[in-house]
């Protein structure tokens, strides 16, 4: 459908600068994020003991871990958007505009 | 205010003699209908400017490719948050403490795996549906049928949750006969999909979210308020009510005996209450986190708007804004809780659905006064509004895999002019549209609660690893992922089949045998009590109503399996203690497009390997903003 050599680019070093950082990123936070959401069903679940234990007033280690997750959720997606933005897009860009004249 | 709770809650179930009459009262129901009028008006107006627009497939499946990265994030979470979110969430908060907010955690969660492996690839090689993601490397009339019938698979089983949850919802805070509402929610959804595509589509849900989002942020300001909006001061509220107490007390039945008042309290804020068994949350875990992002109609919102960035703008906003709805929830089940009474809720919902709209009604002034009515009404119609678009997000997901995949892929080989696929398409949304309806009405009385985790699972089982094998593994080909989405749609639909999420009648019956038997003891006493005491007449006559209601619906659950001794798929009891199947069958979905994939090459998946991969990193050649 189209004539661009996408083999030519897929080798090219600037595409594998592009897919060796991305997915090391992608793939460390994806496995960071997945880890600490189970932690909380696994916690509640056979360490009950220790979300019972009091912190702060009526406050318990449990509900704390709970807004947690909250955080390090939006905490992930706001790293990741961040460094997409400044990183990847420029990266991406640079790519675009060598081989966007290889349009049919 | 805590005086008050006490006479606000004799009100309120002063004013519910039976639920049939609907949480708003006769004299305050134009109230309710003004306000669903004037929001049912603003989105006719807006899918009517719509309806102008939408001439050419990008404009009808995909919005034009002009949304906004902040209008995506809105129409998002109006997409997702369902009337299960608002209601539900909120309601086993007030019935269960900790445990409910805890389940509200994997909704949230679900969207980092949206944003970093799907959001992006999804908008830089994908055009209207699924099945353009997985024909781009695979053969596409496979897999556009695929595709297809697990779209349409996926997003009946929600919709089926949705219609009879909606139905039922608004009999119990209108009143209005349950068929009724079901034809109601499905026409007007019809009439913004139809006419408004996913223009109208994308309107109704954002205007959805900020409605939802507003009555939340208002409910939890009153609610907060008297606490002087500290966070330790509210929880210890809550340990200190004696409702509260005394649910925990009904919940943990004997142990209870030996804890205090104190003690009972802080239970609630512990987990256990409600979730039992961890393997069970885990596998429902995995559904949430891995299903969201193969879910046809969140999938098909990254295809509105013009760039990557904008895909990964729209998911920051959706998850700021669902993660904050979640977090309001918490305030609100246990404002609910505090405030309305956990015995009061489950009394008129035993889900607690409920609690939002009844915390709402106290809020303003309770079940007497024209400002509670008021808050109780704008409630109702933000849960109607919720429900409908909703549905019309599934609507528009399935019609657009009937039409564009199967008819004009499958069917006419792509060929197909602009008008003719439009068409094909309004015509498919009508189709699923009555299906919808009618299922709906059939399904009355059914519990399609375990449907909505049905269909995370079927999504994550089967959709989830034919996407990401596709996207990211250069030896995926055509006969893995047909192997992977058939293997892991029918696993994760047969391990429910046997599990204990169906009706076992046998098991109905040794649990409602001895109710019946020990109210139908009670009423006896009761009834021997009140002629030794006539004085205390009323007050008994008001508890022998209540075994009285207690012992029927035990009946009538005996009644429904009567003759019975199997369950749907002819089982004396569950073949597994399992409720939600995603821990063997996501796992199985992953294992079986690789098994699938391995078994032989094929030449045209990996050709299109390094076209795949080099334009969803990059962006290159993918589709543009429609000019209008």
């Amino acid at each position: 459908m189209s004539n661009t050599d996408w083999a030519h680019i897929h080798a090219h070093p600037k595409f594998k600068e592009l897919h060796r950082r991305k997915s090391r990123f992608l793939w460390t936070l994806m496995a960071i994020s997945v880890a600490y959401y189970f932690l909380l069903p696994v916690g509640a679940g056979y360490f009950p003991e220790l979300f019972k234990q009091k912190l702060w007033g009526p406050m318990n280690f449990g509900l704390v871990f709970a807004f947690s997750e909250f955080l390090v959720a939006w905490g992930i997606a706001a790293i990741y958007a961040r460094h997409a933005n400044r990183n990847f897009d420029a990266l991406a860009a640079e790519l675009q505009k060598q081989f966007e004249g290889s349009t049919p | 205010m805590k005086r008050k709770s006490g006479l606000v809650v004799a009100g309120l179930v002063a004013a519910f003699p039976a639920a049939a009459q609907g949480a708003v009262s006769a004299e305050y129901k134009w109230l309710t209908f003004l306000v669903f009028g004037v929001i049912i008006a603003l989105t006719m107006f807006v899918t009517y400017l719509a309806a102008r627009r939408v001439k050419s497939t990008a404009q009808f499946y995909a919005a034009g490719r002009s949304v906004t990265g902040i209008q995506n994030g809105w129409a998002i979470a109006g997409d997702y948050l369902s009337a299960a979110s608002f209601l539900g969430i909120a309601g086993l908060i007030s019935l269960y403490g900790y445990d409910g907010f805890m389940y509200s955690v994997g909704w949230l969660v679900a969207y980092i795996t949206v944003l970093l492996v799907i959001a992006e690839p999804c908008r830089n090689i994908g055009k209207y549906t699924l099945g353009d993601i997985l024909a781009f490397r695979n053969d596409p009339k496979t897999a556009k049928t695929l595709a297809a019938v697990s779209t349409i698979t996926v997003s009946i089983f929600y919709l089926t949750a949705q219609m009879v949850g909606g139905g039922v919802l608004v009999k119990t805070l209108i009143g209005i006969d349950y068929e009724v509402s079901v034809v109601a929610v499905g026409v007007l959804m019809l009439a913004y999909v139809v006419f408004g595509g996913m223009v109208a589509t994308t309107w109704v849900q954002i205007i959805k979210a900020v409605l939802l989002v507003s009555a939340s942020l208002l409910l939890v300001f009153f609610t907060w308020m008297p606490y002087g909006f500290s966070l330790p001061g509210f929880l210890q509220a809550a340990v200190d009510n004696p409702g509260i107490q005394a649910q925990v007390a009904k919940l943990l039945g004997d142990p209870a005996t030996a804890m205090s008042a104190q003690e009972l309290g802080q239970r609630f804020l512990e987990p256990g209450l409600y979730l039992k068994n961890p393997i069970d949350q885990i596998s429902l875990g995995l559904a949430l986190v891995f299903g969201t992002a193969g879910m046809p109609h969140i999938l098909m919102r990254f295809f509105t708007v013009p760039t990557a960035k904008d895909a990964r703008t729209s998911v920051l906003w959706a998850m700021g804004i669902i993660g904050g709805f979640y977090v309001l929830t918490l305030f609100l089940g246990l404002g609910a809780a505090m405030n309305v009474g956990s015995a009061t809720i489950s009394g008129i919902d035993a889900g607690g659905n409920m609690a939002a709209p009844l915390l709402a009604q106290y809020i303003g002034g309770g079940a007497d006064s024209i400002l509670g009515n008021l808050f109780l009404a704008f409630v109702a119609a933000v849960a109607f509004a919720t429900i409908v678009a909703v549905v019309a997000g599934l609507v528009l997901a399935s019609a657009s895999a009937m039409s564009h995949d199967l008819w004009v892929g499958v069917i006419k080989g792509a060929k197909a002019t602009q008008a003719q696929e439009v068409r094909a398409a309004r015509i498919s949304s009508v189709i699923v549209g009555v299906i919808a309806i009618v299922i709906g009405i059939l399904a009355k009385g059914q519990n399609v609660a375990h449907l909505v985790a049905l269909a995370f699972a079927v999504a994550a089982s089967s959709n989830l690893p034919a996407v990401l094998l596709t996207l990211y593994w250069k030896r995926c080909n055509t006969r893995g992922i047909a192997l992977g989405m058939i293997v892991g749609a029918a696993s994760a639909i047969g391990l429910v089949l046997v599990s204990p999420n169906m009706t076992y009648p046998n098991a109905v019956r040794t649990t409602n045998e001895p109710i019946v038997a020990a109210r139908t003891t009670s009423i006896d006493a009761a009834n021997a009590e009140m002629l030794a005491d006539p004085a205390r007449r009323a007050e008994i006559e008001a508890r022998v109503v209540k075994l009285t209601a207690e012992r029927a619906a035990a009946q009538a659950k005996i009644d429904a399996v009567a003759g019975q001794t199997r369950s749907l798929v002819g089982l004396e009891a569950p073949l597994i203690g399992l409720k939600n199947p995603g821990i063997l069958s996501i796992p199985l979905g992953f294992l079986c497009v690789i098994f699938g994939s391995l078994l032989m090459r094929e030449k045209r998946s990996e050709d299109m390997w390094e076209e795949l991969y080099v334009r969803q990193n990059t962006g290159l050649h993918a589709e543009a903003a429609s000019a209008h």
